[in-house]
């Protein structure tokens, strides 16, 4: 018999009011569980023309308890990629997640690994909801052959072929005409299968987008965009970008979805929904209304154009992992103390891995010749001195 | 395309070319492929002074220039003399600078690869080789008569750049030289430039995917048939 529904508020102190109500109907479930539970999202869908799917969830014990660690462990990784960075070991780029792990996550518990996901440079916690593991996303970052690109393409060029994850692009927007051309191939071959390629409010204003959306339509491509609006296209506010900031509405044609990004089950109802649309009816955009705590990247403070009040509101009332946690111990799937241990765990985990990947050497210098051409056709190439270094590509 | 009743004075300006660790999509040098459009100006500024003064000119310039600094330079300091910091200093487009005179062997680069021209040639000295240091300045108009009057003086020449090398600048100075100047070259034209594979993000690949001053030291001493055996310099 499903529990009675709870109506989580934002606000933590309304979320915290049916905990008597839940300990009045106190019963034990296990954090295996998979008999369903029905709970309701944080706040309503807005939609732009299309039906809003219902607000119920269906979720199960273990689902939320596997939410919450999958979080946990982005969460986690993410910050201590920013010492990482800090301490030199990461160079170049770094663009962290933190805060808006809840769409990685929710995602994935709606799809499959056959349908397809591409995203931009804040890729980590994409990469690692799609399979790839911790080693993986640090022996990439700090450049040794143990990353997921083999070191050759940093933190914002991780790929996933075998899971259907297209990466990890530094341009911005140019992934939305890759994401709707993935689509494409997809009705091509008849798959049943979905992409769903994703961007910032900042790439949302770059006319590749409705192009490639333009076409999308046209011909009813299984395209899901999903603009990530964490409110701040590196410094610029989105007020300060766009003059309609209603990003799931300026598909014109194509519907729209507005999702609390900071609710996992949110996102999971959203993209269950956007799947079962796309595969019927083409294109549709979800505007996942999130946040990030970092700057945009690691050489951006992140508090020039936004106040710490801000970040700390939005940690304190909308934080995806604390959401969570507290639907946990609301139901009573998990003890204080259990949440506590695993995030010791996922601390362990994160730590091992780093410690790992530091172990892994850097590439080869053949490295450097290699991955230039599927079929090298034994063209030449050359080092910076022509005479002293070169190779034939095979 | 409207018999000259519309211009565009317009200077687009900002980083090119690799910063570090920046990855492929972030590295690449574009000064070739502005450089091959007929009707654009392309400027490389490498110290102080020519930011400050190709600035200036290019902003004054009534066509439409592509201004490419470098991330990298941007936290470097040059010594600057008085003139340049007047209010109206402003450099010549298409002229390009010799930094350093020589008389054994030219060296032609620009933007951040003049630094290490001029280490190369700081080192170059010391075994005796003297090497004239080009600062382009101008990737187009290319200052042809500066580059190949130096030819004429040293015999030899070396083009230093970051980009690729196919169809790349070296390629259009070396060019330049074999028409103008075939008879006066005593040795090959040697081209240092970037790695041709799309840069690697990895460290240690990433240092070899980039000319490095010891590349243009090896390369100029090669036109003085004074190289070292392959081996000893693996």
């Amino acid at each position: 018999m499903p529990l009675s529904r709870i109506a989580s508020q934002s606000h933590a102190s309304n979320l915290l009011k049916p905990l008597s109500t839940a300990l009045s109907l106190r019963r034990s479930i296990s954090s295996d569980s998979t008999t369903p539970l029905t709970i309701e999202t944080s706040l309503p869908f807005t939609s732009h023309k299309c039906d809003a799917p219902p607000r119920a969830v269906d979720t199960s014990a273990s689902e939320l308890f596997s939410f919450f660690r999958d979080m946990a462990t982005m969460r986690r990784m993410e910050i201590s990629a920013d010492s990482l960075y800090k301490a030199k070991l990461i160079r170049g780029f770094c663009h962290l997640y933190d805060g808006q792990e809840a769409v990685a996550v929710g995602m994935e518990a709606a799809i499959t690994k056959k349908d397809a996901i591409i995203t931009a440079y804040r890729d980590h916690c994409t990469f690692v909801g799609r399979g790839g593991t911790l080693l993986e996303v640090f022996g990439e970052l700090m450049g040794r052959t143990c990353g997921g690109s083999k070191g050759k393409g940093g933190s914002m060029h991780l790929y996933r072929k075998q899971d259907s994850f297209y990466g990890g692009h530094g341009i911005v927007g140019a992934q939305i005409p890759l994401g709707c051309g993935l689509a494409f191939a997809q009705r091509y071959s008849k798959e049943e299968n979905v992409t769903f390629t994703m961007y910032g409010d900042g790439a949302a204003n770059q006319g590749q987008l409705f192009e490639a959306l333009n076409m999308a339509a046209l011909w009813d491509l299984p395209a899901i965009l999903v603009c990530e609006n964490n409110h701040y296209g590196m410094g610029t506010a989105e007020w300060r970008a766009s003059k309609s900031p209603a990003y799931y509405k300026r598909g014109d044609y194509v519907p729209g979805l507005k999702v609390d990004g900071m609710d996992v089950l949110a996102v999971k109802q959203a993209c269950k929904f956007a799947k079962e649309h796309a595969l019927k009816n083409g294109p549709l955009i979800l505007e996942m209304d999130t946040y990030r705590y970092h700057g945009h990247s690691m050489s951006d403070p992140g508090s020039t154009y936004r106040t710490r009040d801000e970040i700390s509101g939005v940690r304190q009332e909308r934080d995806p992992i604390e959401r969570v946690r507290k639907l946990l111990l609301a139901h009573d799937i998990a003890s204080e103390k259990e949440l506590k241990d695993l995030e010791k765990q996922v601390r362990k985990d994160v730590d091992d891995a780093i410690a790992k990947a530091k172990e892994s050497p850097m590439p080869d210098p053949s490295e450097l010749f290699t991955h230039v051409y599927v079929k090298g056709l034994g063209a030449e190439s050359f080092g910076a001195d022509r005479k002293e270094v070169r190779a034939t590509l095979p | 395309m409207s018999a000259g009743q519309i211009s565009v004075p317009i200077v687009f300006r900002g980083p090119n070319g690799a910063a570090a660790g920046v990855g492929a999509q972030h590295s690449q040098c574009y000064a070739a492929w502005f450089a091959a459009c007929p009707g654009l100006k392309v400027l490389t500024p490498y110290s102080s002074e020519d930011a400050r003064g190709l600035l200036k000119a290019a902003i004054r310039d009534p066509d439409p220039v592509v201004f490419l600094e470098n991330e990298l330079l941007y936290g470097e300091s040059f010594p600057v003399s008085a003139e340049v910091l007047d209010s109206s200093f402003c450099l010549p487009i298409g002229k390009a600078k010799i930094e350093r005179e020589g008389k054994d062997v030219t060296i032609t680069a620009y933007s951040k690869m003049v630094g290490y021209a001029l280490k190369a040639a700081d080192i170059l000295a010391k075994e005796g080789i003297s090497a004239e240091v080009i600062n382009l300045r101008s990737i187009r108009p290319l200052d042809r008569s500066t580059i190949n009057a130096s030819v004429r003086k040293t015999n030899r020449l070396v083009t230093v750049e970051e980009s690729f090398p196919q169809h790349g600048v070296g390629a259009e100075i070396c060019t330049s030289v074999v028409e103008e100047s075939f008879g006066y070259l005593d040795a090959p034209v040697e081209r240092i430039a970037g790695a041709d594979v799309p840069m690697p993000y990895a460290a240690n690949l990433e240092r070899m995917a980039v000319p490095q001053v010891e590349d243009i030291v090896r390369a100029a001493k090669r036109t003085c048939h004074r190289s070292v055996p392959l081996a000893a310099t693996a």
